[in-house]
């Protein structure tokens, strides 16, 4: 089957910052495709072009085999693109809001309630409210609620988690796979939350406009080569230091309540426990852990800045 | 669906929102209640160039009979609103430099004596002219006084020596404005003034607000075309625009009792016209701001030179001819030449011909370019 989105070679500068260097994918239907990467690396600059609002200086983008500069109109019609800030009329209810989207794509809320229903039940108890003065996750689903509402077939979501509490963000994930299994519907969506990133059923890792790796989350995870070893002691304010002087260690990242290590070939978790100890550590604790999609990517990231 | 029908119900849909936006804004409609009475009752007094309240120092040396005539006279007219005597030239700059006095009149020792022996006798008047409108328009009333009180004088003593002199009066009358008033001068203006504010503003602060807020974006990933988004942008600046005209035309009849003399259809499809071309000003720097701080910004300094080159305090017919020129680039100049010649001469649409198709033409340019600047990429 030929995949609903088709980029290749996406180029975009903005002066002399390189946002995009030849980015090219593609997503099949029906798929969550996640987009993971720090602030500035190009998310949403993709996500403009292929809501048909920015121009790549290169490359091409097809969406439902409409291209994305050539055929925008009619293209405009089959995506939902949320973007990154909240942009609903404030000063509109929330009713209001859902019927201006739902009318100036020439139909109605009634006409397509069963593509909103499971969000907008959650809003309707505030739906003569001002947009404005909703929570932050009341918001959330108002904005997905008024991209879904003219029925697309491909949902750009870029951030659309930021800033949202735990229980929303775990709900608007449940709400995206219901979206993709009962309707059938294709979702982009980006997210800096390296958790997130294992609800995507596919997911690449980009960095300063390039990606850097696709895979499904498992196959990223899987192609983690090395030993992960997660370290803590009960000095931890110190422990960065000594891990970064001890030359066995090739990298060290801070991980909440402990660091992920990799040791160079050769060097053995016993002899850093000590080295640790020498350093004037207690409880010194090394142990194996699996790797996360964030240890993958920190390891991509060095890597692409080694070569 | 049916396709034209879609379209309007589009614009229709669009313009609803921006009327909802409008009337929700909590600012906005005590400003479009109360901005007009201000401009309405308040301005048309506070912005005459009428030269009152002038203070006068006299200063006798005299003390004769025909010098009291003449102080009595100067006393009694209306325009100086204080005569203050003083004993000597002196004191009566000290007056003129403590703000007392705004002209000074000297008569000399000899007045009475010279003119009884039908000499030319002499009077001193000194002005401050730091305010030269004051200046000017004042010692031509003084001009005015003395040379009637001579007149008057020489009549008198004429009248008993038996040799008439045939005089020749001077009678002039203004047109229009029959009572030479100055409200009635400045309330069209005014009323241009207001529909160029409030119209001009709004719009520049809209769209750019929208790019602020994001919502924009929104918008711009909807079928809705540019045509359709700008113009549902200006239909309620129009309704705006023509509320606050009514509003106005009728606070000037309650405050001044003044109606237009000529047809209330031609003065709307004049500010129809004006509305157009101000709000698409308006919309086209809004396009291409970033900031409403911006937009505000350069509407602010468009307004100012179209209100001070646009004939509303400085008549267009006294700048110097290339300032009339530059005037023929500024909407408001016509706008409020056709508003004073609507309300105080009833000029018809024939007679207005002119100023209408400039207008026309302002408008269809600077919508055109409303749109194009409106860029969705």
């Amino acid at each position: 089957m030929a995949p609903l989105v088709a980029a290749h070679g996406l180029r975009k500068s903005f002066g002399k910052t390189e946002a995009l260097r030849g980015v090219g994918f593609e997503v099949a239907e029906g798929e969550i495709y996640g987009l993971i990467g720090p602030d500035g690396a190009g998310k949403s600059t993709l996500f403009r072009i292929l809501a048909t609002l920015l121009k790549a200086d290169g490359g091409t983008a097809t969406i439902d085999g409409l291209d994305v500069l050539a055929h925008y109109r009619p293209l405009r019609r089959r995506i939902g693109y949320m973007p990154g800030r909240f942009s609903l009329y404030q000063d509109l209810t929330v009713e209001e809001n859902l019927a201006f989207f739902a009318s100036i794509f020439g139909t109605t809320l009634r006409e397509n309630y069963h593509l909103v229903a499971d969000i907008y039940r959650q809003l309707e108890p505030f739906r003569h409210r001002r947009a404005g003065q909703l929570s932050g996750g009341m918001k959330q689903k108002l904005a997905l609620s008024c991209t879904l509402i003219h029925a697309p077939r491909l949902l750009l979501l870029d951030e659309p988690t930021t800033g949202v509490d735990p229980v929303s963000r775990k709900e608007f994930w449940d709400t995206l796979r219901r979206l993709r299994d009962e309707q059938g519907i294709t979702v982009i969506v980006s997210t800096p939350y390296m958790d997130e990133a294992t609800q995507c059923d596919r997911i690449a890792l980009i960095q300063e406009g390039a990606f850097l790796r696709v895979d499904t989350p498992q196959g990223i995870v899987d192609a983690y080569a090395d030993t992960l070893w997660a370290v803590r002691s009960d000095r931890m304010h110190r422990l960065q230091d000594d891990l970064h002087r001890y030359p066995a260690v090739r990298t060290a990242f801070p991980f909440g309540e402990t660091f992920h290590v990799t040791l160079h070939p050769g060097a053995s978790a016993r002899a850093l426990c000590r080295h640790l100890e020498d350093c004037g550590h207690n409880n010194v604790e090394v142990r194996p852990i699996c790797a996360g999609i964030e240890d993958c990517f920190m390891s991509l990231m060095k890597k692409s800045h080694e070569s | 669906m049916n396709q034209p029908n879609y379209k309007l119900m589009i614009i229709r849909y669009l313009i609803e929102k921006e009327f909802k936006q409008l009337l929700r804004n909590p600012i906005l409609l005590p400003v479009f209640l109360v901005l007009p009475v201000i401009m309405m009752t308040v301005l048309p007094r506070a912005t005459t160039q009428e030269v009152k309240n002038l203070h006068v120092c006299i200063v006798d040396h005299d003390h004769s009979t025909w010098s009291a005539r003449l102080v009595h006279k100067l006393s009694a007219f209306p325009f100086f609103s204080s005569t203050w005597a003083a004993s000597s030239y002196r004191e009566a700059l000290h007056h003129m430099e403590a703000g007392r006095a705004d002209f000074i009149i000297e008569i000399g020792p000899g007045f009475e004596r010279e003119l009884v022996a039908g000499r030319h006798s002499r009077l001193r008047i000194a002005v401050n002219a730091v305010n030269g409108v004051q200046a000017g328009l004042g010692s031509s009333y003084l001009m005015h006084l003395v040379a009637d009180y001579a007149a008057r004088l020489q009549a008198e003593t004429e009248g008993t020596s038996g040799h008439g002199a045939a005089g020749i009066e001077v009678v002039s009358r203004c047109l229009y404005n029959a009572g030479l008033d100055y409200k009635a001068f400045m309330v069209p203006g005014l009323m241009a003034m207001l529909l160029t504010l409030i119209v001009g503003f709004l719009p520049a602060l809209n769209i750019v607000g929208e790019k602020e807020k994001g919502t924009i974006e929104q918008i711009n990933v909807t079928p809705v075309r540019r045509w359709e988004f700008i113009l549902s942008k200006l239909v309620p600046y129009w309704c705006v625009g023509g509320f606050i005209l009514a509003y106005s035309m009728l606070l000037a009849r309650l405050a001044f009792g003044m109606v237009p003399a000529g047809s209330i259809g031609t003065i709307f499809l004049f500010a129809t016209l004006f509305t157009l071309v101000v709000s698409s000003l308006g919309l086209m720097v809004s396009n291409y701001s970033d900031t409403t701080r911006q937009a505000a910004l350069v509407m602010f300094f468009f307004l100012v030179i179209f209100i001070l080159l646009g004939g509303l305090l400085t008549p267009v017919a006294s700048m110097p001819s290339w300032a009339q020129t530059l005037t023929l680039a500024n909407p408001l100049r016509y706008f409020i030449d056709a508003m004073r010649a609507l309300y105080l001469k009833g000029s018809t649409l024939r007679d207005l011909f002119p100023l209408c198709r400039a207008l026309a033409i302002y408008a269809v340019i600077v919508w055109t370019w409303a749109i194009v600047s409106y860029r969705k990429h």
